[in-house]
């Protein structure tokens, strides 16, 4: 069923001199097992709108509907939504606390009331799929290395079971093996776990590489909401909002301008690659 | 000698565990030798825990060598005696602009370093206004740094650094938290000190797009300094950049993979330009 907003705005100091509006009318459908990049400068709303949709901030205007019922109604059970809907935050290593890994990743489970075991059971699994080795379950999270330590902030949030998971810049600070490791790991919960997944990012060649659909934010509104190769195919009015296209974009254009005859729309390199051999082969 | 020049340099320290009693001993930067001349603009390229910020913290003596020496400007890291000229011979900026900034004002914030140095008040301003023009931020002079955008503060941040008068400036990741126009921001305003101003830049990275215009690149691992070279030099070795779970730039990885096809393009293609000329040629 997804995720569907519907007119959202979220306004501060309304009806004052100071009013701003950092999120002006955003309709958008989140569907199940979707793999979505989310862009824009700092200071476009892209983090105000991922609080929307865990139920960290409440829209001043317009509704909000998690698998068909509206989040803001009285007796909904935001706790479950916050389970439900998980949020891996920047620099998420930064709120492990736990005295072993394994403890910090039962923290949420435990939480949401379950017993020892099933926290415990969950904690496993959820280890398990980010790929941890169970050498590191009882050392210390704060011995592990900067990857490592992501996972397991990672893990923290899959041991709640979320049918959606937000993701700000989970790569910001790794070294690109660490990046490519954890986009990998991201791409292997969409597949096998069907979670959705919502992809904050200011890499434009991390998106293109990995995400179905990209939503662009400019101040407080979408302006763009399409398949990676359209969105890129609009860089000129992508570089006006302060963002870009990956640099295969830039390359695929300049061919076509020298007289190439490609097709400018490449977004991966896999792609530009196939499409320049294509005039190479006579 | 160059303006920092280290011999045979170790680091290591000692992990205790909650008992404080010693588990091992970690070498994190395992017999460096290197030279950098004035006026150079260098980049550090290693994985995680590669030693980087290490060797980066080494060069304004925050860290001293455990064995060998360093020198900045000629002076010793290890003498206590020439900490302070050190560090003003060598500025430091950091990933994150909002642990970096303290001032209320930009300008304000600038002229905390070369107060601090006991710089006359006259010449302060005029050292705020300089640096301020150096990394474009000079029409925000009156502005609150919390309302800045990351590329901006940390423009700020460089300015602080620079109206300290360094002769080199150490950037340990100063675009890891930015959006795409931050991170040009930065790097343009990095290019430029080097440039106009002649300042000595040592950037650390792990965007390989921010290397291309690099005099010289550094690659660590575990440690030590394992390949050194012009960026063509480095980015032309693709298959061990990848073990060293480092990457190149997109467009040298698009001309590697079409080479690996067939096509007969040089290695180590650096920018869009150059691999359309060659692909140009070819057809």
């Amino acid at each position: 069923m997804g995720i569907i907003l519907n007119h959202v705005s979220y306004v501060y100091s309304e009806e004052t001199s100071d009013e701003i509006r950092a999120l002006n009318d955003v309709n958008i459908k989140i569907n199940d097992g979707e793999f979505i990049g989310l862009i824009g400068h700092t200071g476009s709303g892209k983090s105000t709108l991922v609080q929307h949709l865990n139920g960290l901030l409440r829209a001043t205007s317009g509704e909000i509907y998690y698998n068909g019922t509206d989040i803001y109604e009285k007796d909904y059970n935001m706790k479950e939504h916050r389970s439900k809907v998980g949020l891996v935050f920047q620099y998420p290593e930064h709120q492990l606390f736990e005295v072993d890994v394994f403890t910090d990743v039962c923290f949420g489970p435990k939480n949401l009331g379950l017993t020892k075991n099933e926290a415990e059971l969950r904690a496993f699994d959820a280890l398990k799929q980010v790929g941890l080795s169970e050498e590191y379950f009882y050392q210390s999270p704060f011995d592990l290395s900067g990857g490592q330590k992501r996972r397991v902030a990672i893990a923290g949030v899959l041991a709640m079971k979320p049918e959606v998971l937000i993701l700000d810049e989970p790569t910001a600070g790794l070294d690109p093996k660490g990046r490519d490791e954890i986009l990998g790991l991201i791409r292997k919960l969409r597949d096998e776990n069907n979670i959705s997944i919502l992809l904050v990012s200011h890499s434009m060649e991390d998106v293109a590489n990995y995400v179905d659909r990209i939503i662009v934010m400019s101040k407080g509104s979408v302006l763009m909401d399409d398949i990676p190769r359209e969105v890129f195919g609009r860089y000129r009015e992508l570089e006006a909002v302060g963002l870009a296209a990956p640099q295969v974009t830039y390359i695929m254009h300049a061919l076509k301008e020298k007289g190439f005859a490609v097709n400018p729309l490449a977004t991966t390199i896999e792609e530009a690659k196939d499409e320049i051999l294509k005039g190479f082969v006579r | 000698m160059g303006i920092i020049k280290a011999k045979d340099i170790v680091f290591e320290y000692i992990r205790r565990d909650e008992e404080g009693n010693v588990e091992g001993i970690t070498r994190a930067v395992d017999d460096v030798s290197l030279d950098i001349e004035k006026g150079e603009f260098i980049a550090i390229l290693g994985h995680n825990g590669s030693g980087k910020s290490t060797l980066a913290k080494h060069m304004n003596a925050l860290l001293y060598p455990t064995e060998g020496t360093l020198w900045v400007d000629g002076k010793d890291t290890a003498d206590a005696a020439n900490t302070w000229d050190i560090r003003q011979s060598a500025g430091m900026v950091f990933q994150n602009p909002d642990n970096q900034i303290i001032g209320s004002i930009v300008e304000e914030d600038v002229g905390f370093g070369p107060e601090n140095m006991g710089v006359p008040t006259d010449e302060i301003w005029e050292r705020v206004g300089e640096s301020l023009k150096a990394v474009g931020m000079y029409e925000y002079r009156k502005h609150s740094p919390n309302r800045l955008s990351g590329g901006q503060k940390q423009r700020v941040a460089i300015a602080g650094v620079v109206a300290m008068h360094p002769k080199c400036i150490i950037m340990d990741e100063p675009t890891a938290m930015l959006d795409p126009n931050g991170r040009k921001e930065v790097i343009r305003a990095a290019r430029a000190l080097n440039d106009v101003e002649k300042v000595t830049v040592i950037l650390i990275t792990h965007y390989m797009d921010e290397v291309i215009h690099a005099d010289k690149v550094f690659v660590m691992d575990k440690g030590k300094v394992v390949m050194q070279g012009t960026p063509r030099e480095i980015f032309s070795r693709v298959e061990e950049l990848k073990e060293l779970r480092l990457d190149v730039p997109q467009v040298t990885l698009l001309a590697y993979e079409l080479k690996k096809a067939g096509l007969h393009l040089p290695d180590g293609i650096l920018n869009t330009e150059e691999l359309v000329k060659e692909l140009w040629e070819l057809s």
